[in-house]
């Protein structure tokens, strides 16, 4: 807005002056905000669709770009675990995920994507006849569970210490916290796991070795099988919020730093606020926006699993399905868990592209 | 500036109360550091009086912003006072704080509802995530626990009317507002707890001149109404002219001259004050002599035992070298130079 007076004159006049343009300008205004927001998020809408649909056709393109006949391998392959002829609708199914030479690409695309929509993966190899779509949903809840819990856990616990710290940067509390957590954050995950499991699981025997449930037990929603779950689960929740909280906290700590010395916390101090609404409401609450897209990230991540974790504790989620289907060449199973990846990251990021517009009004001005 | 705008502020701009609010004594700021501290305010010494327009001018890094963080208790590390007093006098004839001693509990307390302030970019000074009625209403009710939610946004939309800002603008988020709106929002943001002193560092800085204007003019007309004291910074001492009672000149983190807006216009006293006031033109004469003040300040980290300004002062003598000049009375006014010294005249 600019003024449409030079006024010199008495205040008065000023006033008056302002407030005439500023009523001019503040339909236009608003309307053009509203529409900017629409905008925006249309825009980020239209890019996701489209990357969706790119990982989708390149999940449909790789296995005819493969030199030979991958249908017809894996079709040998699966005779000859089996011992006996596939019967013709398993037949139709892996042509339509690796190629049928027969049916024009055209044909197979569409015949590829109904069968996409039917959350039909295929057959597992190794575990045939076991639709890949049944192992992927046998997988997912402990992986949500384990990766999906740690991750938010460790996102909380991060950027508390890193705010405390980042508030007072240099005090004592910032002064061993921060090089411990940069050392703590710089020894790779798989030490840290490996060296959990020997100390409490075998050589303190505190924790089971592997797996995520007492084998004994039925599957069933009542305590004995929860605390189960919980007590195979502790451990390798351990390592991953370990490992991970030290990345959050150095982040937000920077960022706290950073906000700390600008003027809207200062101003806030200057309010008279009490010292926890200035902390958290003014310098928490923008130093956490970039720490924001991160958190995004690494929820869009969970569905892919914890790979390590899951191999040292042999959990069975999806990273553990996955590290199986890579050892023993199970096609069908990679491809399902790629796409299923592929696809949650996208719809993370998504999420996150809209809910950041939520949390920064000046993200929706952006080109 | 001009003779009307001087008359203007003489009618208009009449101190309300003629007691003391504020009372800075023998206050001294350093930024301590590695090696020698900078001492960016040595020995700051005025009294304000209640409805008083107090204007601070000096060139960048003189010290205003570290003098005007000092006296609101607002200074971060690496900055320190350490030495004097800020004296703070409420209006129900309550005894006097000290605004250095004062616990943070009780600063907390006289925060805003008697001390407010209007920092220099109103962008960086609201929180870009929270509407601009939000920032008024948490003043609001931080301050009087019993005001409803709603009744502190009512208030947040009134306050806003008083800087011709549009009521529905409450529901905006600062960068949707132009600078100069955002500028005037802080203003009544500041007078939203009905303080006796508002603190001003440079808030019109940012803005353009129109803009500039409506502001000074606003904040004249508001004070008349509301009769709050304020300490106004700049670096433009045109502008302080039309605005100020009084103006104190910092060099080199010291008060040089401190007197009535007129006699600095028209007589100052001090060498450097005098080419503060040539070196911009006056608006109905030709412009025939527009003046700077050649070199630059001294450093701060290592001043002279002499006059800090003797480097650059067309009237140095050679025991402006050696002794330090203090800031004397002189007929209602002071001034910090040996030319004014007993038995020295110009
Ligand atoms: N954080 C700091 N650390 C060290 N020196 C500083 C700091 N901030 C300001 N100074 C010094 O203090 C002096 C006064 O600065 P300031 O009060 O900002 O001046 P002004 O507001 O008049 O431009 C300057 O010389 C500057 O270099
Ligand atoms: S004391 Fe001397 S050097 Fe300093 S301003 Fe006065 S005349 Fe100039
Ligand atoms: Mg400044």
């Amino acid at each position: 807005m600019t003024a449409t007076t030079g006024a010199t004159g008495p205040a008065a006049a000023a006033t008056g002056a302002v407030e005439t343009s500023a009523r001019h300008d503040r339909n236009r205004d608003r309307k053009r905000s509203g529409r900017r927001k629409g905008a925006f998020l249309a825009r980020r809408l239209g890019f996701y669709l489209v990357a969706g649909w790119s990982a989708i056709t390149l999940n449909f393109v790789i296995p005819r770009l493969m030199p030979g006949d991958p249908s017809a391998a894996i079709i040998d392959q699966l005779e000859r675990v089996s011992g006996q002829a596939l019967p013709p609708a398993t037949l139709v199914s892996i042509q339509g995920l690796f190629g049928n030479p027969d049916d024009s690409l055209f044909e197979q695309y569409i015949a590829y994507l109904g069968q996409l929509a039917r959350f039909d993966l295929g057959l597992s190899i190794v575990n045939f006849p076991v639709p890949v779509a049944e192992l992927v949903a046998a997988g997912l809840p402990w992986t949500l569970l384990l990766v999906g819990t740690t991750t938010v856990l460790s996102f909380i616990l991060g950027t508390a210490l890193g705010v405390a710290a980042g508030w007072r940067a240099g005090s004592r509390f910032d002064a061993i916290l921060t090089p411990l957590t940069t050392f703590l954050s710089s020894v790779p995950y798989f030490w840290v796991a490996l060296l959990a499991l020997w100390l409490f699981g075998f050589l303190w025997g505190w924790f089971p070795l592997s797996g995520g449930y007492d084998p004994n037990l039925v599957i069933a929603f009542e305590p004995a099988f929860i605390g189960s779950v919980l007590q195979y689960g502790i451990l390798p929740a351990a390592t991953i919020v370990f490992s991970a909280f030290g990345g959050w906290m150095l982040g937000m700590r920077n960022m706290t730093v950073t906000t700390v010395r600008e003027d809207y916390v200062l101003l806030a101090q200057a309010k008279g606020l009490s010292p926890a609404r200035v902390r958290w409401r003014y310098a928490a609450r923008n130093a956490m926006l970039p720490q924001f897209t991160g958190f995004a990230m690494a929820l869009g991540g969970v569905v892919g699993g914890a790979l390590l974790t899951e191999i040292v504790f042999s959990y069975p989620g999806i990273g553990y399905l996955l590290f199986s289907a890579l050892q023993k060449r199970d096609y069908p199973v990679m491809q399902g868990v790629f796409l299923l990846v592929t696809l949650t990251v996208l719809l993370a990021n998504l999420i996150a592209d809209s809910v950041y517009v939520w949390l920064d009004p000046r993200v929706r001005e952006e080109k | 500036m001009t003779t009307t705008a001087l008359t203007a502020r003489n009618d208009a701009a009449r101190p309300v109360g003629s007691d003391t609010v504020l009372d800075v004594d023998g206050l001294c700021v350093e930024y301590a550091g590695a090696g020698e501290p900078v001492r960016a305010c040595t020995d700051v010494t005025f009294a304000l009086r209640r409805g008083e327009i107090l204007g601070i001018v000096g060139e960048s890094g003189s010290g205003k912003s570290t003098l005007i963080t000092a006296l609101t208790r607002l200074q971060r590390p690496p900055a320190v006072t350490t030495a004097g007093r800020v004296l703070f006098h409420p209006q129900d004839g309550e005894e006097p704080v000290d605004l250095v001693r004062l616990t943070p509990r009780k600063l907390r307390a006289l925060r805003w509802t008697s001390l407010s302030i209007v920092l220099q970019s109103a962008m960086d000074a609201l929180n870009p995530v929270m509407r601009l009625g939000a920032q008024f209403v948490d003043a609001l009710r931080e301050h009087d626990r019993s005001m409803s939610h709603t009744a502190a946004w009512e208030e947040a939309r009134r306050l806003l009317g008083l800087v011709g800002i549009s009521a529905d603008r409450a529901r905006s988020y600062p960068h949707e507002l132009s600078g100069g709106m955002r500028q005037r929002a802080t203003i009544a943001l500041a007078l939203a707890c009905r303080p006796e002193l508002v603190v001003m560092d440079e808030p019109t800085t940012a803005v353009d001149v129109v803009m500039q204007r409506q502001i000074l003019a606003q904040v004249l007309r508001l004070r008349r109404e509301f009769g709050f004291a304020v300490v106004f910074v700049t670096h433009d001492l045109s502008l302080l002219l039309e605005l100020a009672d009084r103006i104190a000149v910092m060099y080199a983190g010291r008060i040089v001259e401190l007197a009535s807006a007129t006699d600095v216009y028209r007589t100052p006293m001090h060498p450097y004050t005098r080419g503060l006031r040539d070196s911009f033109p006056p608006l109905h004469a030709p412009v025939t002599r527009l003046e700077g003040i050649p070199g630059s300040p001294p450093d701060l980290r290592a001043l002279p035992s002499g006059c800090p300004f003797a480097d650059r002062c067309p009237a140095v003598m050679e025991r402006c070298r050696t002794e330090l000049p203090l800031l004397e009375p002189h007929g209602g006014r002071s001034v910090a130079c040996h030319l004014h010294d007993e038995g020295i005249r110009p």
